[in-house]
């Protein structure tokens, strides 16, 4: 049976949905094909403003790789703008030449920003801001920093002043209105806006009309705005512009091909065009004489258009009361519904200067129609909640304003509010999860954490400001077996966890310890030993080359790189290569414990040799010795790469079906040095037979007749866990490169101390593959830093203390037992 | 036990110790743990941890403290006492900073024959 052939013009947020319902609900139907103007994956619009501001990048708000198009078998064309639909013919053509035939046809065309014509809108430097090459148009020019004027003082306005102000600019805001944001928020709430974005280093003018953009002579070169003029004759000078100021549908190709338009491009409740065939979809469809523009209503028409194409007719678009958040990380902005001042209306007020915060409430016969809640918006759930059931409030309403935890008359418990919601109370605005979805899922499939409720029921999966929310309902459900606030800090020296520093040390740009402490409001003058080595870690990881490594805040065994004993004497484990050593190598030990006197040795786990018992003040003689010997530090005492054991393979085993020996040694000689949030232990086996032991690792290599199997998240210590396998490559190079890649994955997002199995299970075993297997560019790239990075940590920490450095580490300052004895 | 009080040993330069690390001077009775904080004060404590023995100098130093290498006791330079729901002191020894080198009283070396518990 031949299937009916799909075709989607746009590849945003809301046609993705509408696929992802639809493979779910009629598995196999369609054929699709995707025609996307931008050059790239379906990724998450709303999550733009934070790659301004830095604190995500590209790959984090991708919401669709290659894989999921490839799994689905959907055709994407990728830079394709479509030119034409023939109606008649039944095809889509692109510019590039592309032809499709379709049955049915979805129109998500999104909309276009709209650029204020005054003169000099189209010279070089004038931006807009609705894709992510606007922000990167905008990051390259935030690289040169200086001045940077935003028109308009909207959400996307605002959102875009507060990233290009975190990216070191000098940022003004110009709005036409007397408040920010009118169209969310009151005036009192304008105002109080306006002074949180003012006390970030951000000028604001409001009722600020736009008269023209001026340029560089162009006698000069191109021009380039230089300055925007406003009507009252002020210039303010202007290294970039980005026009904030709205958008419109974008319907012309809809237009052309005959379907009616209006604002939008006009669909039933079934979200079909003037063509039952055609569906039209996302900011470009006007549905009941409106179009919409957050994502919610775009997620219930992503909703309906799916069930249709799925056969069900019965399902209608009814677009609810939306809710808006602004996210600009510290100013709490919360409004929902209809709060303009009518003469049928009351409200409801409260105000607390000191505090800054402000809440009103818009009420008409006992029911809420709007709410503004600023600085504290913790009850925003629950009176959206009440605003969408239109919920009779008269018995509440002394207390309405205090919230829910408050509606009882009982005390104020920090989650009271959230288990006060209904089951159909909606949590997660951007996915339309409701409460009841995400505690079923947290009981019926055992969910334990933020992240595996996000993976399941995609709550707080988008924006992420429901954050909050959910794992109150996840600590409700748990009890004291969850306690978000014990895994959240990373000491008590900071209210951050592990994550947001490593977040903020890209975000900030920052460089050093007192850099991370000054700017996270570290509460301790000089941190604690919890949280100086992980900052080491994560700096030294984050900028290699630059970061100067802070030898104070290493535990003592990376300080001295020797093991601490607990008679204060210490270990020395030098490397051997995969486990191989020689009769001159054995001949030098041996010596050594001699000439020094050292009480033990052993051999250990990760097939080395170690020598226990050292004097501190004897470790720099020893390494001398060693080195002569051609050894150099094992690094035994390092959160770095320990060892890799290996079996003797196709050298001398019978059964060896790969060089086990050689690949093990070269992955040491390849990834030796390298720091790491916990240490890295790894094996190569020759064959399944596993003598190396290689499925109880961090990472493990088994070799087979046709290539080899990467395994990884393995632990045989506290915890004893089998390896997950990451997959199959043909060749040792292949392997080096995706090992590598996995390593780098896990500097970049382990937390400190948190080996290899806790990382795989907290992002998923499936997220890591995808990445360092799947995604061939990801793991290029990710290979590419771990060699940049290696440049400057292959050198012996051993050989530079043999010749001199941090001498004072292995001597007293004074011995005054010897200064006695020879008086 | 304030016989020796008058007596200071030179016993180096506070460049010898680098800021927020520490260095040990050997005693015949056992090793004095020499602290630098980030903020240049310098404090001279017993160089075994109350808990199990461990070398204090060894440790990681923040604010007035150090935390002890072997199992995280964390030890109050300034009080020589254990910090948090540990319990256990020891000894700190008089020290002071002139023109750039550091001055530990004579008395410590007396102190540290024996006598943990004094301060």
């Amino acid at each position: 049976m031949s299937r009916e052939k799909l075709v989607v013009i746009g590849n945003g947020m809301a046609p993705g949905r509408a696929l992802e319902r639809l493979f779910e609900l009629a598995p196999g139907r369609y054929d699709v094909t995707i025609f996307n103007a931008e050059p790239r994956v379906n990724y998450d619009r709303i999550m733009l403003s934070p790659v301004l501001s830095g604190e995500k990048t590209y790959d984090d708000i991708v919401i669709h790789g290659d894989g999921w198009y490839v799994a689905n078998g959907v055709t994407l064309y990728k830079g394709h703008k479509v030119v034409e639909i023939d109606r008649a013919a039944r095809t889509v053509t692109s510019a590039e030449g592309v032809t499709a035939s379709f049955d049915k046809l979805i129109i998500a065309t999104g909309s276009l920003p709209i650029v204020i014509p005054v003169p000099g809108h189209d010279l070089a430097g004038v931006l807009t801001y609705r894709d992510l090459d606007d922000v990167h148009a905008m990051l390259l020019a935030a690289r040169r920093g200086g001045r940077a004027v935003v028109i308009g003082g909207g959400l996307l306005g605002l959102e875009a002043a507060a990233g290009l102000r975190e990216q070191g600019m000098d940022v003004t805001v110009l709005h036409l209105m007397p408040t920010l944001m009118e169209r969310q928020l009151d005036t009192a709430a304008g105002h109080l806006l306006q002074k949180a974005v003012e006390a970030r280093g951000i000028r604001v003018i409001t009722r600020a009309n736009t008269k023209a953009l001026h340029g560089s002579d162009v006698r000069i070169g191109p021009a380039h705005v230089e300055a925007v003029e406003l009507e009252d004759g002020t210039k303010l000078p202007a290294d970039i512009v980005v026009m904030a100021v709205g958008i419109r549908p974008n319907a012309a190709i809809a237009k052309a091909a005959g379907l009616t338009v209006n604002r939008g491009i006009v669909v039933d409740a079934g979200m079909a065009t003037s063509d039952p065939d055609i569906f039209a979809l996302g900011e470009c469809a006007e549905a009941g004489g409106q179009v919409f523009g957050l994502v919610a209503p775009l997620y219930e028409m992503a909703g309906v258009v799916a069930s249709r194409l799925a056969g069900d007719a019965s399902t209608v678009f009814n677009p609810s009361v939306t809710a808006t958040k602004l996210k600009v990380t510290g100013i709490n902005l919360f409004s929902a519904g209809d709060f303009a001042d009518a003469k049928d209306r009351e409200e409801i007020v409260l105000r607390d200067a000191a505090r800054s915060v402000y809440k009103r409430l818009v009420l008409k016969n006992d029911r809420i129609l709007g709410a503004v809640l600023y600085g504290d918006t913790a009850d925003g759930a629950w009176f959206f909640d009440m605003i969408r059931k239109g919920a009779d409030i008269s018995e509440l309403r002394e207390t309405l304003i205090f919230g829910p935890a408050y509606a009882g008359g009982n005390a104020a418990d920090p989650t009271a509010a959230v288990a006060a919601l209904p089951d159909e109370a909606e949590i997660c605005g951007c996915n339309g999860v409701c409460k009841g979805r995400i505690t079923g899922a947290i009981t019926t499939l055992g969910l334990k954490s933020l992240d595996e409720v996000r993976a399941q029921t995609k709550a707080s999966a988008s924006c992420g400001s429901c954050t909050p929310l959910v794992e109150q309902l996840i600590k409700l459900q748990l009890g004291d077996a969850y306690n978000p606030a014990a895994v959240q800090p990373m000491c008590p020296c900071t209210a951050h966890g592990h994550d947001e520093v490593r977040r903020l040390i890209v975000a900030k740009s920052l460089k050093s310890i007192p850099a991370v402490m000054q700017a996270l409001e570290w509460r301790t003058s000089s941190g604690c030993a919890k949280c100086r080595p992980a900052l080491n870690y994560y700096l030294i990881a984050t900028w290699p080359g630059e970061y100067v490594d802070d030898n104070q805040s290493r535990f003592i065994n990376e300080r001295v790189h020797a093991n601490i004993q607990k008679d204060g004497t210490y270990s020395v484990v030098p490397r051997m290569w995969g486990g191989m050593t020689s009769s001159s190598e054995l001949r030098a030990i041996a010596d050594i414990v001699d000439k020094f006197a050292i009480p033990a040795v052993k051999v250990t786990g990760g097939q080395r040799i170690d020598m226990l018992g050292v004097r501190k003040e004897d470790l720099p003689a020893v390494w001398a010795d060693l080195g002569k010997a051609g050894m150099v530090s094992g690094a035994a005492y390092a959160k770095g790469l320990r060892t890799v054991k290996t079996c003797v393979g196709t050298d001398w085993c019978r059964f060896g079906t790969q060089d086990s020996t050689g690949l093990g040694v070269r992955i040491e000689k390849f990834m030796w040095g390298s720091w790491t949030p916990a240490k890295v232990k790894m094996a190569v086996s020759g064959c399944p037979r596993n003598c190396a032991e290689a499925t109880c690792k961090d990472v493990g290599v088994i070799c087979v007749e046709s290539g080899y199997d990467i395994h990884f998240a393995g632990a045989a210590g506290l915890d004893i866990k089998g390896t997950e396998v990451l997959g199959h490559v043909t060749t040792e190079d292949e392997a080096i490169v995706v090992i590598a890649a996995l390593v780098q994955l896990y500097r970049e997002q382990g937390r400190y101390l948190e080996r290899i199995y806790k990382w795989a299970k907290r992002v998923g075993i499936d997220t890591v593959r995808k990445q360092v297997l799947d995604d061939l560019e990801r793991r290029q790239a990710l290979f590419d830093r771990f060699v940049y990075s290696q440049k400057f940590s292959q050198t012996d920490p051993w050989a530079e203390r043999v010749a001199g450095r941090d001498a004072h580490e292995f001597r007293p300052m004074k011995d005054l037992a010897r200064a006695e004895a020879a008086e | 036990m304030t016989i020796m009080d008058t007596g200071w040993i030179d016993i180096g330069a506070l460049d010898d110790v680098p800021r927020q690390g520490a260095r040990i001077v050997r005693t015949p009775s056992g090793c004095i743990a020499v602290f630098r904080t980030a903020d240049d004060r310098v404090f001279a404590i017993d160089d075994r941890c109350p808990h199990k023995g461990g070398p204090l100098s060894q440790g990681i130093v923040h604010g007035a403290s150090v935390t002890c290498p072997l199992h995280n006791w964390v030890i109050s330079l300034e009080s020589g006492t254990a910090e948090g729901a540990d319990e256990g002191s020891v000894a700190c020894f008089r020290v002071k900073v002139e023109d750039g080198r550091i001055h530990l009283a004579a008395s410590a070396i007396a102190f540290a024959v024996g006598d943990t518990s004094a301060t």
